[in-house]
């Protein structure tokens, strides 16, 4: 493993991409933050701008209006940027997939790297999902 | 040769940037254990610098050739500032007014900041220059006032190895009435100057997304956030020089440095974040009234 990728890996900074959710998944995203499960002893943090961003977390069902944001916001990170799916609306968009208003799942849009199902998946599921993320990243 | 050396590994660029890092992680750690969370580990920041100089750099479209030498024009000048404080400390090398040189070239990396910001044409970017360039009018006043104090202390000299020789002999300068006011007067100034809560408005990342660095990715970023660092070891270290110079000895240096980092991790964690407005009154208002006393008070001899 190169000092690029250990890096990389060492120091994952995250962009909190809401695709119309209903929110439950977002708060569930929060509560990493806070001293309970505490990702920045990971180096994991939320960054406010996209051009910052590792890691686009995306939650929700995509609808015609943010299927183009998405795409425009995978567009604008820096590479490589890794896309991680949060929830199961966000996976397979499950029981809106015969909406009137969703087009196509998040995976039909963007590359996604990692699906963490649930609705919504608890912390300790995402923290999971990230570990395994950093697994294949480091090639093991 | 020498001079190379001097700038660009041992007090200059290299060593205050690793010293930088360092004190940005100590505060990031003190910062989650007071929330009661474990925090990162010590090589954090340099894995965050080392990632950023890996990624992908995104030109804007209508940037300036600015955007892209800005952050260079920042990280010069603050490791000059470094290098001119070590060498001071060092052998009492320097030259008559560095004072006055240093005084200019902690400018520069907020100036950088501006152009830098003002040059990636995004309106978030451009509203944080414009705070930050308040926020430069609003603390420049009472940190030149604070310092006009020290020179009028010293006998009216402007460079940093009488000051320090002065200090030497009679006392540090925080020993003194004058000396307290203007070391508080300054400790504010150097929370704007370091871009820390309460005085982080031009990169307000919850309100802004960043501010003036939202269009920034990559290299630029990774040099902005070593302008940090190096500020962060060097601003601090000027205050020590100016304020607590009587003994020099490195152990003294650490232990003098350690303290002011915990008054600015002490102020970062027990504060929110100021409206613009409200920084420039206060450092309008009170610091300057603050700053002008000790100068008043430095007239007088006490």
């Amino acid at each position: 493993m190169d000092l690029k990728t250990k890096a990389l890996i060492k120091s994952l900074w995250v962009f909190h991409a809401a695709t119309s959710p209903c929110n439950n998944c977002d708060i569930e995203v929060l509560d990493l933050l806070t001293p309970r499960h505490d990702v920045e002893r990971f180096g994991i943090i939320l960054v406010g701008s996209v051009r910052h961003a590792d890691v686009l977390l995306v939650t929700g069902v995509p609808n015609y209006k943010t299927a183009e944001r998405i795409k425009k916001l995978y567009e604008q990170a820096p590479k490589p940027c890794f896309v991680v799916a949060i929830g199961n609306c966000a996976c397979g968009r499950i029981m809106f997939q015969d909406s009137y208003n969703s087009p196509c799942p998040v995976d039909e849009i963007i590359p996604v790297h990692l699906y963490v199902p649930g609705c919504p998946p608890k912390p300790e599921a995402m923290i999971a999902g990230v570990v395994k993320l950093l697994e294949k990243l480091s090639g093991k | 040769m020498k001079l190379l050396f001097n700038y660009l590994i041992f007090p200059g660029f290299l060593f205050s940037a690793c010293a930088g890092l360092l004190a940005g992680w100590v505060d990031r750690k003190v910062t989650a254990r007071l929330q009661w969370r474990v925090g990162p580990p010590w090589y954090q920041n340099f894995a965050d610098v080392v990632k950023l100089f890996a990624k992908e750099t995104i030109l804007p479209e209508g940037a300036k050739a600015t955007f892209l030498m800005s952050p260079y024009l920042g990280l010069l000048s603050a490791s000059l500032v470094a290098m001119i404080l070590g060498l001071s400390l060092q052998s009492a090398t320097g030259f008559g007014g560095d004072l006055i040189v240093v005084l200019y070239l902690l400018v520069v990396p907020a100036i950088a900041l501006i152009v830098g910001a003002a040059s990636s044409g995004n309106p978030l970017a451009s509203v944080g220059a414009s705070r930050e360039m308040k926020l430069v009018l609003g603390y420049e006043l009472p940190f030149i006032l604070a310092i006009i104090c020290i020179i009028i202390k010293s006998g009216g000299s402007i460079a940093l190895s009488s000051i320090l020789n002065a200090q030497h002999i009679a006392g540090s300068y925080i020993a003194s009435w004058s000396g307290v006011l203007a070391f508080i007067a300054c400790i504010l100034c150097m929370q704007a100057k370091l871009c820390l809560v309460p005085f982080d408005m031009s990169e307000a990342e919850q309100e802004i997304m960043g501010g003036a660095l939202i269009e920034y990715s990559g290299l630029p970023l990774a040099i902005f956030k070593l302008t940090k660092a190096v500020l962060l070891y060097t601003v601090p270290l000027f205050l020590v020089v100016l304020f607590l110079g009587k003994d020099t000895s490195p152990i003294f240096l650490i232990l003098k440095y350690i303290g002011i980092l915990v008054v600015i991790i002490l102020i970062k964690n027990t504060n929110p974040r100021l409206r613009i407005d409200q920084a420039l009154r206060f450092f309008w208002g009170p610091v300057t009234v603050l700053a002008l006393i000790a100068v008043v008070l430095a007239l007088l001899g006490l």
